[in-house]
């Protein structure tokens, strides 16, 4: 035990920086029931207690914005989360190993796109004059401005989404996947199970436990999701749905300097975000024989 | 083979290839049009679409795009941001995870929990921003550096990367009387380079694709990242003025600022695209074994 200091040395740069750009601002954040004056500062800053919290609640944005938050997170995880175990499970079943290396460079590629030139990239196909515009004319059909028809932006944002990550996110179950023992295919094969079958009660079980800590993580971030590409594509005329609470924050915060009110709306999303966590992790372990995060 | 393909598992088969095919083109298909796009002369393109045509071929937008610079800045800058930020990151990140992976380590679970917290509770955009301003970092390298550098779940990673290495070893290196810092830096960092891959790559295109933190701690031009110049030009649609010189009407402005878009975003993308198939091998391993663990 003696030559254990080395080791708290170790650790000391990560405590530290944890403790300063993670614990000061959680410190930070009592200024949400505050009437927070830069001037005076956090401490000297009048207590008003409650006061943003209501002040939020009672703007006619609210039900708006809490509701675009929770459907943007909602359908999100709906529609994202099986496509990479699909994507998964049909890579796994192709035994030309070249080509499925191929694919599989194809499919990863777009992760490392940044997410600004993927939304240039959505604003480009879906423009008015843009391929997709392109050949609904050559049948006929109307112009159709996407970016500004608050009707399309949730499907344009999860479908990007899933263009842009689905395939790397395919990775952590395809490693699972090789795991699975050939003896055991084989031996299914010889009582006559079909492919399908095969994955049914070999493919799935294995990959299992992965699920379940992907979708506790995910289930975790509902609220916390892709501020950074909902902001890049709103547009002024999408944000009866393209505004959700991070985007709020930042505009009521940095862009408009309502420090406090700003950080109370902030808090509210994360406490949120805390009880969908716990939430899904009790449901999770409850359906899952125990096992939770 | 044990047995022939019964008919039903060849229709899988197939449909599963068809299907696998439709989803590549998918995802190529966009890549292509701006690739294809960023070669076609403006006029054409907002006529009639693509053309095979050689004719209507330009590289006016590459040639704009340079001659502003901008972009050229934007690269440096990103460059020195994303590498300077991995070697910070990664060095932290394997430092602490060692600690954390030994059983004996007195205080590992208490410093365990406190970064965990952190990963589903935050103070929020405001507060940190208001530190980082309170420590004059604003405008700065350091604001892009330094708060975000400890990543918890690399962490975790890299923790259960050292948890798989034999703890013989270790013993074996105290009964030669190797200290923990000849132990670490001589025997365990070179038997990890494929989780030191791993990070380095998520740290580096991460901070490379990144534009966030920049928007809201850099104010000065010549400290903007490539993301930060990408955004005006695709986003917002305002190309820097040095692209749009000698333009002579309304018309021929859009017409450029359309071909500019197109050639940002090859040109921009390019090196990572190109450098990615060599790391493939690195990183399906290192995720694999952070994944599996973890």
């Amino acid at each position: 035990m003696k030559e254990n200091y080395q080791l708290y040395l170790f650790v000391l740069p990560a405590l530290v920086l944890i403790i300063i750009f993670k614990y000061i601002p959680m410190y930070g954040a009592i200024i949400a029931f505050k009437d927070f004056n830069p001037l005076q500062g956090i401490m000297n800053s009048p207590w008003i207690g409650f006061e943003n919290f209501k002040k939020f609640m009672n703007t006619p944005d609210f039900t708006n914005l809490l509701g675009n938050t929770l459907k943007l997170s909602a359908f999100g995880l709906l529609f994202g989360f099986p496509v990479p175990i699909i994507l998964a499970l049909m890579l796994n079943r192709i035994r030309n190993v070249a080509l499925k290396k191929n694919i599989q460079l194809v499919l990863y590629a777009p992760n490392f796109i940044s997410v600004v030139v993927v939304v240039g990239i959505v604003f480009i196909v879906l423009s008015p004059v843009g391929p997709i515009n392109h050949i609904f004319s050559l049948f006929g059909g109307k112009t159709i401005d996407f970016m500004t028809e608050p009707g399309y932006f949730r499907s344009i944002y999860i479908i990007s989404d899933i263009w842009q990550f689905a395939g790397w996110a395919s990775v952590v179950y395809l490693a699972a996947l090789a795991n699975v023992s050939q003896d055991l295919i084989d031996a299914a094969k010889i009582d006559g199970a079909n492919i399908l079958k095969q994955i049914i009660h070999i493919d799935l079980p294995a990959i299992k436990p992965i699920m379940v800590i992907q979708f506790i993580l995910a289930a975790g971030n509902i609220m916390s999701i892709g501020f950074e590409k909902a902001y890049l594509l709103q547009t002024s005329m999408n944000l009866p749905t393209s505004e959700i609470l991070p985007t709020y924050v930042y505009k009521i915060g940095l862009q408009m300097g309502d420090y406090g009110y700003s950080t109370a709306i902030g808090l509210f999303n994360s406490v949120i975000n805390v009880i969908l966590l716990i939430t899904v992790n009790q449901i999770v372990k409850r359906l899952n024989e125990g096992e939770g995060l | 083979m044990f047995k022939q393909q019964t008919k039903a598992d060849k229709t899988i088969l197939a449909l599963n290839a068809i299907i696998l095919t439709l989803i590549v083109l998918a995802i190529l298909g966009p890549l292509i049009y701006v690739v294809m796009a960023s070669f076609t002369d403006p006029s054409t393109l907002l006529n009639s679409g693509l053309t095979l045509n050689p004719s209507k071929w330009t590289i006016q937008g590459y040639l704009r795009v340079f001659k502003d610079g901008s972009i050229l800045t934007g690269f440096k800058n990103s460059l020195f941001y994303s590498t300077a930020f991995s070697i910070i990151s990664v060095s932290i990140t394997l430092l602490a995870a060692y600690p954390l992976s030994r059983k004996d380590f007195v205080g590992r679970k208490v410093i365990m929990t406190i970064f965990i917290i952190t990963m589903f509770f935050g103070g929020g955009l405001i507060p940190t921003y208001l530190l980082v301003k309170n420590l004059n970092m604003l405008d700065t390298v350091w604001a892009i550096l330094l708060p975000g550098a400890v990543n918890v779940w690399n962490i975790i990673l890299a923790r259960a990367y050292f948890q798989g290495i034999p703890n013989e070893l270790r013993e074996a290196a105290v009964v030669d009387g190797t200290s923990e810092m000849q132990y670490f830096f001589r025997i365990l960092l070179p038997l990890s380079k494929p989780i030191i891959a791993v990070l380095v790559l998520y740290q580096f295109v991460g901070q490379w694709n990144s534009y966030f933190d920049a928007m809201i701690y850099l104010k000065s031009d010549n400290l903007q990242p490539l993301q930060i110049v990408l955004r005006s030009i695709l986003v917002q649609m305002q190309p820097r003025p040095g692209m749009m010189q000698d333009a002579q009407n309304t018309a021929q402005l859009q017409q450029i600022a359309e071909m500019v878009k197109y050639s940002s975003i090859v040109i921009s993308s390019l090196p990572l695209i190109l450098i990615y198939p060599f790391f493939q091998k690195y990183f399906e391993k290192g995720v694999m074994v952070g994944s599996i663990k973890g």
